[in-house]
């Protein structure tokens, strides 16, 4: 009777841990839009958010993702970027203008039938870093560049 | 029904090069009204759903930081003619849209 009580109780913990489990696994890879994610304020909390708890183990990808972005953006609230990942089994980039007052922009969960590249265009409040994360197999990977903006582009007028 | 998706698809070599605008004002909640003074609210697309021949083959999500009038650029290899992209767009007032292009 102890016995099968422990077995109950050791079977209780393994799914509760499960699902404890699936639920910090599951914000990185939902497609859903993740409200929390883009309303954080603060760049280091917006890529806490979308699945990285240390830092140290993001990849440095500056050479298998391309991120093209203009060197001086004379209007901010038109700021073209080309993002293109040689990184095999990319799954989703996301994308962070820093010092926005919610710095993550978008992510893309791509499929196997289609390329893991992207344009768009965005807004940037200020001279900031412009950070990509890559998510692939698992693992992150990221790479970031400057973009001087001459007239901020979130609307304070 | 107004037309909010505007498409310039390309096929070569297999490849579907597909470029797009979503008429939509991306309003960041930040702007005032110049006449009254007020806040203007957020409105903005927050998902978009990329299908080929009704399979999701991307999921995008937005935020206020995307431009007015969106851009959006993305490839589709292995993609032939008579295939049809269609694109459906969600914003958070609860509003919607969509479109489609045949590939040539």
């Amino acid at each position: 009777m102890s016995l099968l009580q422990s077995t109950e109780r050791r079977e209780f913990l393994r799914s509760a841990f499960a699902i404890v489990g699936t639920l910090i696994v599951t914000p990185s890879h939902s497609s859903d839009w993740d409200q929390i994610a883009y309303n954080k304020t603060r760049i280091v909390d917006s890529i806490k958010s979308v699945g990285i708890d240390d830092f140290s183990n993001i990849v440095d990808g500056s050479d298998l993702i391309e991120l093209n972005t203009p060197e001086i953006a004379e209007n901010g609230a038109i700021v073209p970027i080309t993002i293109q990942s040689q990184i095999p089994q990319t799954e989703r980039i996301f994308v962070f203008s820093e010092k926005n007052p919610q710095p993550l922009v978008s992510d893309y969960v791509f499929s196997t039938k289609v390329t893991p590249y992207v344009a768009s265009r965005i807004k940037m409040a200020e001279t900031s870093y412009v950070h990509v994360l890559v998510l692939a197999e698992g693992k992150f990977y990221r790479t970031a560049k400057e973009v001087k903006v001459t007239i901020g582009g979130c609307g304070e007028e | 029904m107004e037309k909010t998706v505007r498409f310039r698809a390309r096929l070569s070599d297999g490849i579907a090069n597909i470029k797009l605008m979503i008429f939509h004002e991306m309003e960041t909640g930040y702007r005032k009204d110049k006449n009254s003074g007020e806040i203007i609210p957020q409105h903005f697309i927050h998902t978009v759903h990329v299908d080929k021949n009704n399979e999701r083959v991307l999921e995008v999500h937005w935020s206020r930081s995307v431009s007015k009038n969106p851009y959006l650029n993305f490839m589709v290899p292995g993609a032939q003619t008579g295939d049809t992209i269609t694109v459906t767009w969600f914003d958070n007032k609860g509003f919607s849209g969509d479109g489609s292009v045949e590939l040539k």
